[in-house]
């Protein structure tokens, strides 16, 4: 097999699993996760510094070599993301930005219509913009007209672990949008991480899956070598579903017959 | 003078630069993107930029997120 790279906003990857920064118990894991899954493109948050004490900085734990994907995560309104983005940047830390604009409390799900305002303002501005949306095929249509590097629809809602539940319209995007899809949020185990791999996603992002698990170094290996997997399986060309048995062995010279 | 900073207002003694301010702080010029007003202040301007009565300042860092 040639060479498989996903290559996103210029830049190119080996890995097709993207990780993130939140809810690990202790951050120190970070550089462990990060070995084990083979991932390459990272997320992290911004927020108010707490004035008051000084706690550790997340950032010392992320490899170098890592593509940083800051969120917007915070943001109500695409003004809000553009200007967590534009914040994001001023880091000095690369011009990847995934938006998240999110007024839904309950299920977090992405408010669309907000994010294609977003994408289109800051691909204007040379950010490469990674939306998280809803799997819906004429917001990643419109986000395509809008700048966007990649399409990030989600498998169920954020942090929920219930894997891929938006299946058929997941694959549907696939099918129809010319850009990469990231399946990102609600992926809880790496078969479903495969799964999503299998049908032709481009890449995945898991967070809570991993940060959640008792051993987050076991399961993110566990995601690095699913993803792997169902990407092979994809490329391989798998064979056709049928619903009538197709016996795998010869179904002649069977021992104690009459021969014709 | 009064500068309200991650909305919270702080007296200040004297016109600190935003430098002088983080030091006061102990936080790491480098980790942080400050918002000053509205406008963002470049990290080579920390030293430059002094604080005036009523400013409205944003200190940001990246932290875990997903």
């Amino acid at each position: 097999m040639s060479k498989d790279i996903l290559t996103i906003g210029g830049r190119t990857f080996s890995s097709r699993l993207f990780t993130g920064t939140g809810k690990y118990g202790d951050d120190s894991v970070i550089p462990d996760v990060c070995e084990a899954s083979g991932s390459e493109v990272i997320t992290v948050a911004l927020r108010r510094v707490d004035l008051e004490s000084t706690t550790g900085n997340v950032m010392d734990f992320i490899p170098k070599h890592m593509q940083l994907l800051p969120n917007t995560s915070g943001a109500r309104t695409a003004d809000e993301a553009v200007r967590i983005a534009r914040l994001a940047r001023a880091m000095g830390c690369g011009d990847w930005i995934k938006i998240e604009v999110i007024s839904d409390n309950r299920y977090l799900l992405p408010d669309g219509y907000e994010t294609v305002k977003a994408t289109e303002i800051l691909a204007k501005e040379g950010f490469v913009v990674l939306p998280y949306v809803n799997a819906d095929l004429y917001v990643a249509k419109a986000l395509v007209d809008a700048g966007a590097a990649a399409v990030m629809p989600l498998g169920a809602p954020i942090g929920t672990n219930r894997g891929l539940k938006t299946r058929e319209m997941v694959r549907i995007l696939i099918e129809e949008i010319d850009l990469p899809i990231v399946v990102d949020a609600g992926i809880g185990r790496p078969s479903e991480a495969c799964e999503a791999m299998e049908m032709g996603a481009d890449a995945v992002l898991v967070n809570t899956a991993i940060a959640t698990a008792v051993d987050p170094v076991m399961m993110a290996r566990a995601f690095g070598r699913a993803v792997s997997a169902g990407r092979e399986a994809f490329l391989s060309g798998p064979g056709a579903k049928r619903v009538l048995a197709s016996a795998s062995s010869p179904l002649t010279g069977f021992l104690g017959g009459a021969e014709a | 003078m009064i500068v309200t900073i991650n909305g919270k207002a702080s007296e200040l003694d004297e016109p600190l630069t935003i430098l002088a301010l983080l030091e006061s702080k102990e936080i790491a010029p480098r980790a942080v993107v400050v918002e000053r007003n509205g406008d963002i202040v470049p990290g080579e301007q920390f030293d430059d930029v002094r604080l005036e009565d009523g400013d409205h300042l944003e200190v940001l860092r990246f932290v875990g997120g997903g």
